[in-house]
């Protein structure tokens, strides 16, 4: 099998997975719809009018869109960020792009940017003005002339994600306490159904960011060789780091701007197809990119039911996830480099 | 006719030196490499020999002189042109995540289209063929941190012909290689060099390697050339005493008649670094 079918095998794969998760989603909530009503109504013949057309069409399917979208968008960010790092522990949020990220659009929400489509891009781009300062801050400090070192890297990014942290708390501690609920609601990381100007102004931030991270997939793989032997193939590496850095931290800037900084999607997502699919960045971010909104959506899915009517966040629920798995990873890669 | 690669006067020097001593410097080097030639490059440890690979694959630029490749310009190059015509096989792959030997031989195609998502059939293909020439064609699936050293520097350079350059460089091949694979390798070398005319640059602490090998060797040491000539010319006990700062007894193969060197090894008296 070519390389280009097996990629179209496994997309196929993941997208008919995420199709039904989207369904399951779609059928499940805390007001009971019938499954033909719901059915009726993605199709387009439901009633003009209701209870159950408000339910479907303007709660659920903005937010089944919005935590495709994240699940996507930090998974792809998560598996540019460790090819880039050549380091599978990297993500946004371990890396302390997503706290830069957070500071970057709370700064914007306490200065009144709320829910329009011009508010929408405002919180976008502070977005993503705060994940490349944290990202470039924490690059900085942890790069050495002889790359970035495991330890080093994790260490800075730490230490950046906890500044930007204390940052965002003095920021929020010195204005109107009465506008904390909703700031303190977002920073758990929680998907919310979105206006559809501003899911477009979403998907195609993600789409942006996806296509700077793809379009260097195939450098992305020589890069493992390190920046030397990279070059030596006629890679700029140089260029294709900051192309794919610039991507991820767009992608992560945007879903930190809409749902919040969530965490460890963009580090189990892509870890697991890794194990399970091999390090082909053209393979991986493709799938990360379907999976990762399918696990999202599960994970989304999930803290809106179990304690129906009440939600749990779902950043809450991934972090649950991902803190095990993080230190799974740390542990058996620490196997394998010890003598 | 035009030589593979040619440095003219070049100079460099790193921007800083290592725990506190001057940059290293490479100053008015010159060399040239003919189609087809095999060229022996031996100097000691921290003679430039690195940053001679370096420069030729523009890891590093020069700040003085120039170097060409193929009779262009290498500064007006692509990256990618470059690598279309040099192809460096480095003393080790650094250990990242675990591409098969199949997936890092194709990385060799790279230049080729840079521009391409996937490999193409024919990439595979010359993949293919590559793998068989250096003997890792059963490994193709293996992911690479489970080989052997030997078996890694056989991949690396199979990457290497997969690119289809016309100048090989060499960064001391042998060094991971049990006996019988270094002669295998050396065979390898005079096949490729002899089917394909490949130009070839070694890179080698090994003198005994180079001296078997090359049709000329190039003596380096602190950044610059100190003698270039043909083995037996070269590879004599006094420059070499010189130029290492250890007696040395250089002797003639038994069988090929080419100059070997052997260490007259100090009975106590010597220090190290002294």
């Amino acid at each position: 099998m070519t390389a280009s079918a097996r990629l179209a095998w496994i997309c196929g794969g993941l997208l008919v997975a995420l199709t039904a998760v989207a369904l399951g989603s779609l059928l499940v909530g805390a007001a009971p719809v019938a499954p033909r009503a719901v059915l009726d109504l993605v199709t387009g013949r439901g009633p003009l009018a209701g209870t159950d057309r408000t339910v479907i069409l303007a709660i659920r399917l903005p937010r089944i869109i919005a935590a495709l979208l994240a699940g996507a968008a930090l998974a792809v960010a998560g598996a540019g960020f460790q090819a880039l790092t050549r380091n599978p522990l990297a993500e946004p949020s371990i890396l302390g792009v997503s706290a830069g990220a957070a500071f970057g659009v709370v700064l914007g929400q306490v200065s009144g940017l709320g829910q329009g489509i011009v508010d929408a891009l405002g919180l976008t781009a502070l977005g993503f003005a705060g994940a490349l300062v944290a990202g470039v801050t924490v690059y900085l400090i942890a790069s050495t002339a002889g790359g970035l070192p495991v330890h080093t890297l994790l260490l800075a990014g730490v230490i950046v994600g906890i500044f930007f942290s204390s940052a965002i708390t003095v920021l929020i501690s010195i204005v109107d306490t009465n506008r904390l609920g909703g700031v303190i609601h977002w920073l758990l990381g929680s998907v919310a159904p979105i206006p559809p100007a501003s899911l477009g102004v979403f998907a195609m931030a993600t789409a942006a960011g996806l296509w700077m991270v793809l379009g260097q997939a195939r450098a992305l793989n020589l890069l493992s060789l390190g920046d030397e032997g990279a070059l030596e193939l006629g890679v700029d590496a140089q260029r294709v780091k900051r192309r794919v850095f610039a991507g991820a931290a767009l992608l992560t800037g945007t879903v930190v701007a809409f749902v919040g900084p969530i965490g460890f999607v963009g580090l189990i997502v892509p870890q697991a197809l890794r194990m399970l699919l091999g390090p082909d960045t053209r393979v991986l971010v493709p799938a990360a990119l379907l999976a990762g909104g399918a696990f999202l959506l599960a994970a989304d899915t999930l803290a809106r039911t179990v304690v129906a009517p009440a939600e749990l966040s779902v950043g809450v629920l991934t972090s649950f996830c991902g803190a095990p798995f993080f230190i799974w990873l740390l542990r058996s890669r620490a196997g394998r480099t010890a003598p | 006719m035009t030589p593979l690669c040619e440095f003219r006067s070049v100079g460099f020097a790193y921007p800083q030196g290592a725990h506190g001593r001057p940059p290293f410097e490479i100053r008015d080097l010159s060399l040239a490499l003919s189609p087809g030639e095999v060229l022996g490059l031996i100097g000691p440890n921290a003679a430039g020999k690195t940053t001679v690979i370096r420069l030729l694959s523009r890891v590093l630029e020069p700040s003085r002189g120039e170097i060409r490749i193929a009779g262009e310009a290498a500064s007006q190059l692509s990256r990618a042109a470059v690598a279309r015509q040099v192809a460096v096989v480095p003393q080790d792959v650094p250990q990242g995540f675990p591409y098969t030997v199949e997936q890092l031989v194709l990385m060799g195609r790279f230049p080729h289209a840079p521009g391409r998502f996937f490999e193409s059939r024919e990439d595979l293909e010359i993949a293919r063929e590559a793998m068989a020439v250096t003997g890792v064609a059963a490994l193709a699936a293996e992911p690479m941190d489970r080989l052997s050293g030997g078996e890694r520097q056989r991949v690396v350079l199979a990457r290497a012909l997969a690119q289809r350059p016309r100048l090989l460089v060499l960064d001391e091949p042998t060094a991971h290689l049990d006996l019988r694979y270094q002669a295998e390798c050396v065979a390898l070398l005079r096949r490729l060099h002899r089917d394909e005319g490949l130009g070839i640059l070694l890179v080698s602490h090994d003198l005994n390697l180079a001296a078997e090998v090359s049709d000329r060797v190039l003596l380096m040491a602190g950044g610059s050339v100190v003698d270039a000539g043909a083995p037996e010319d070269v590879i004599r006990e006094p420059a070499l005493e010189a130029v290492y700062g250890c007696r040395v007894v250089v002797d003639k193969h038994p069988e090929t008649r080419r100059p070997t060197v052997n260490v007259a090894w100090p009975q106590g008296e010597a220090t190290m670094g002294g």
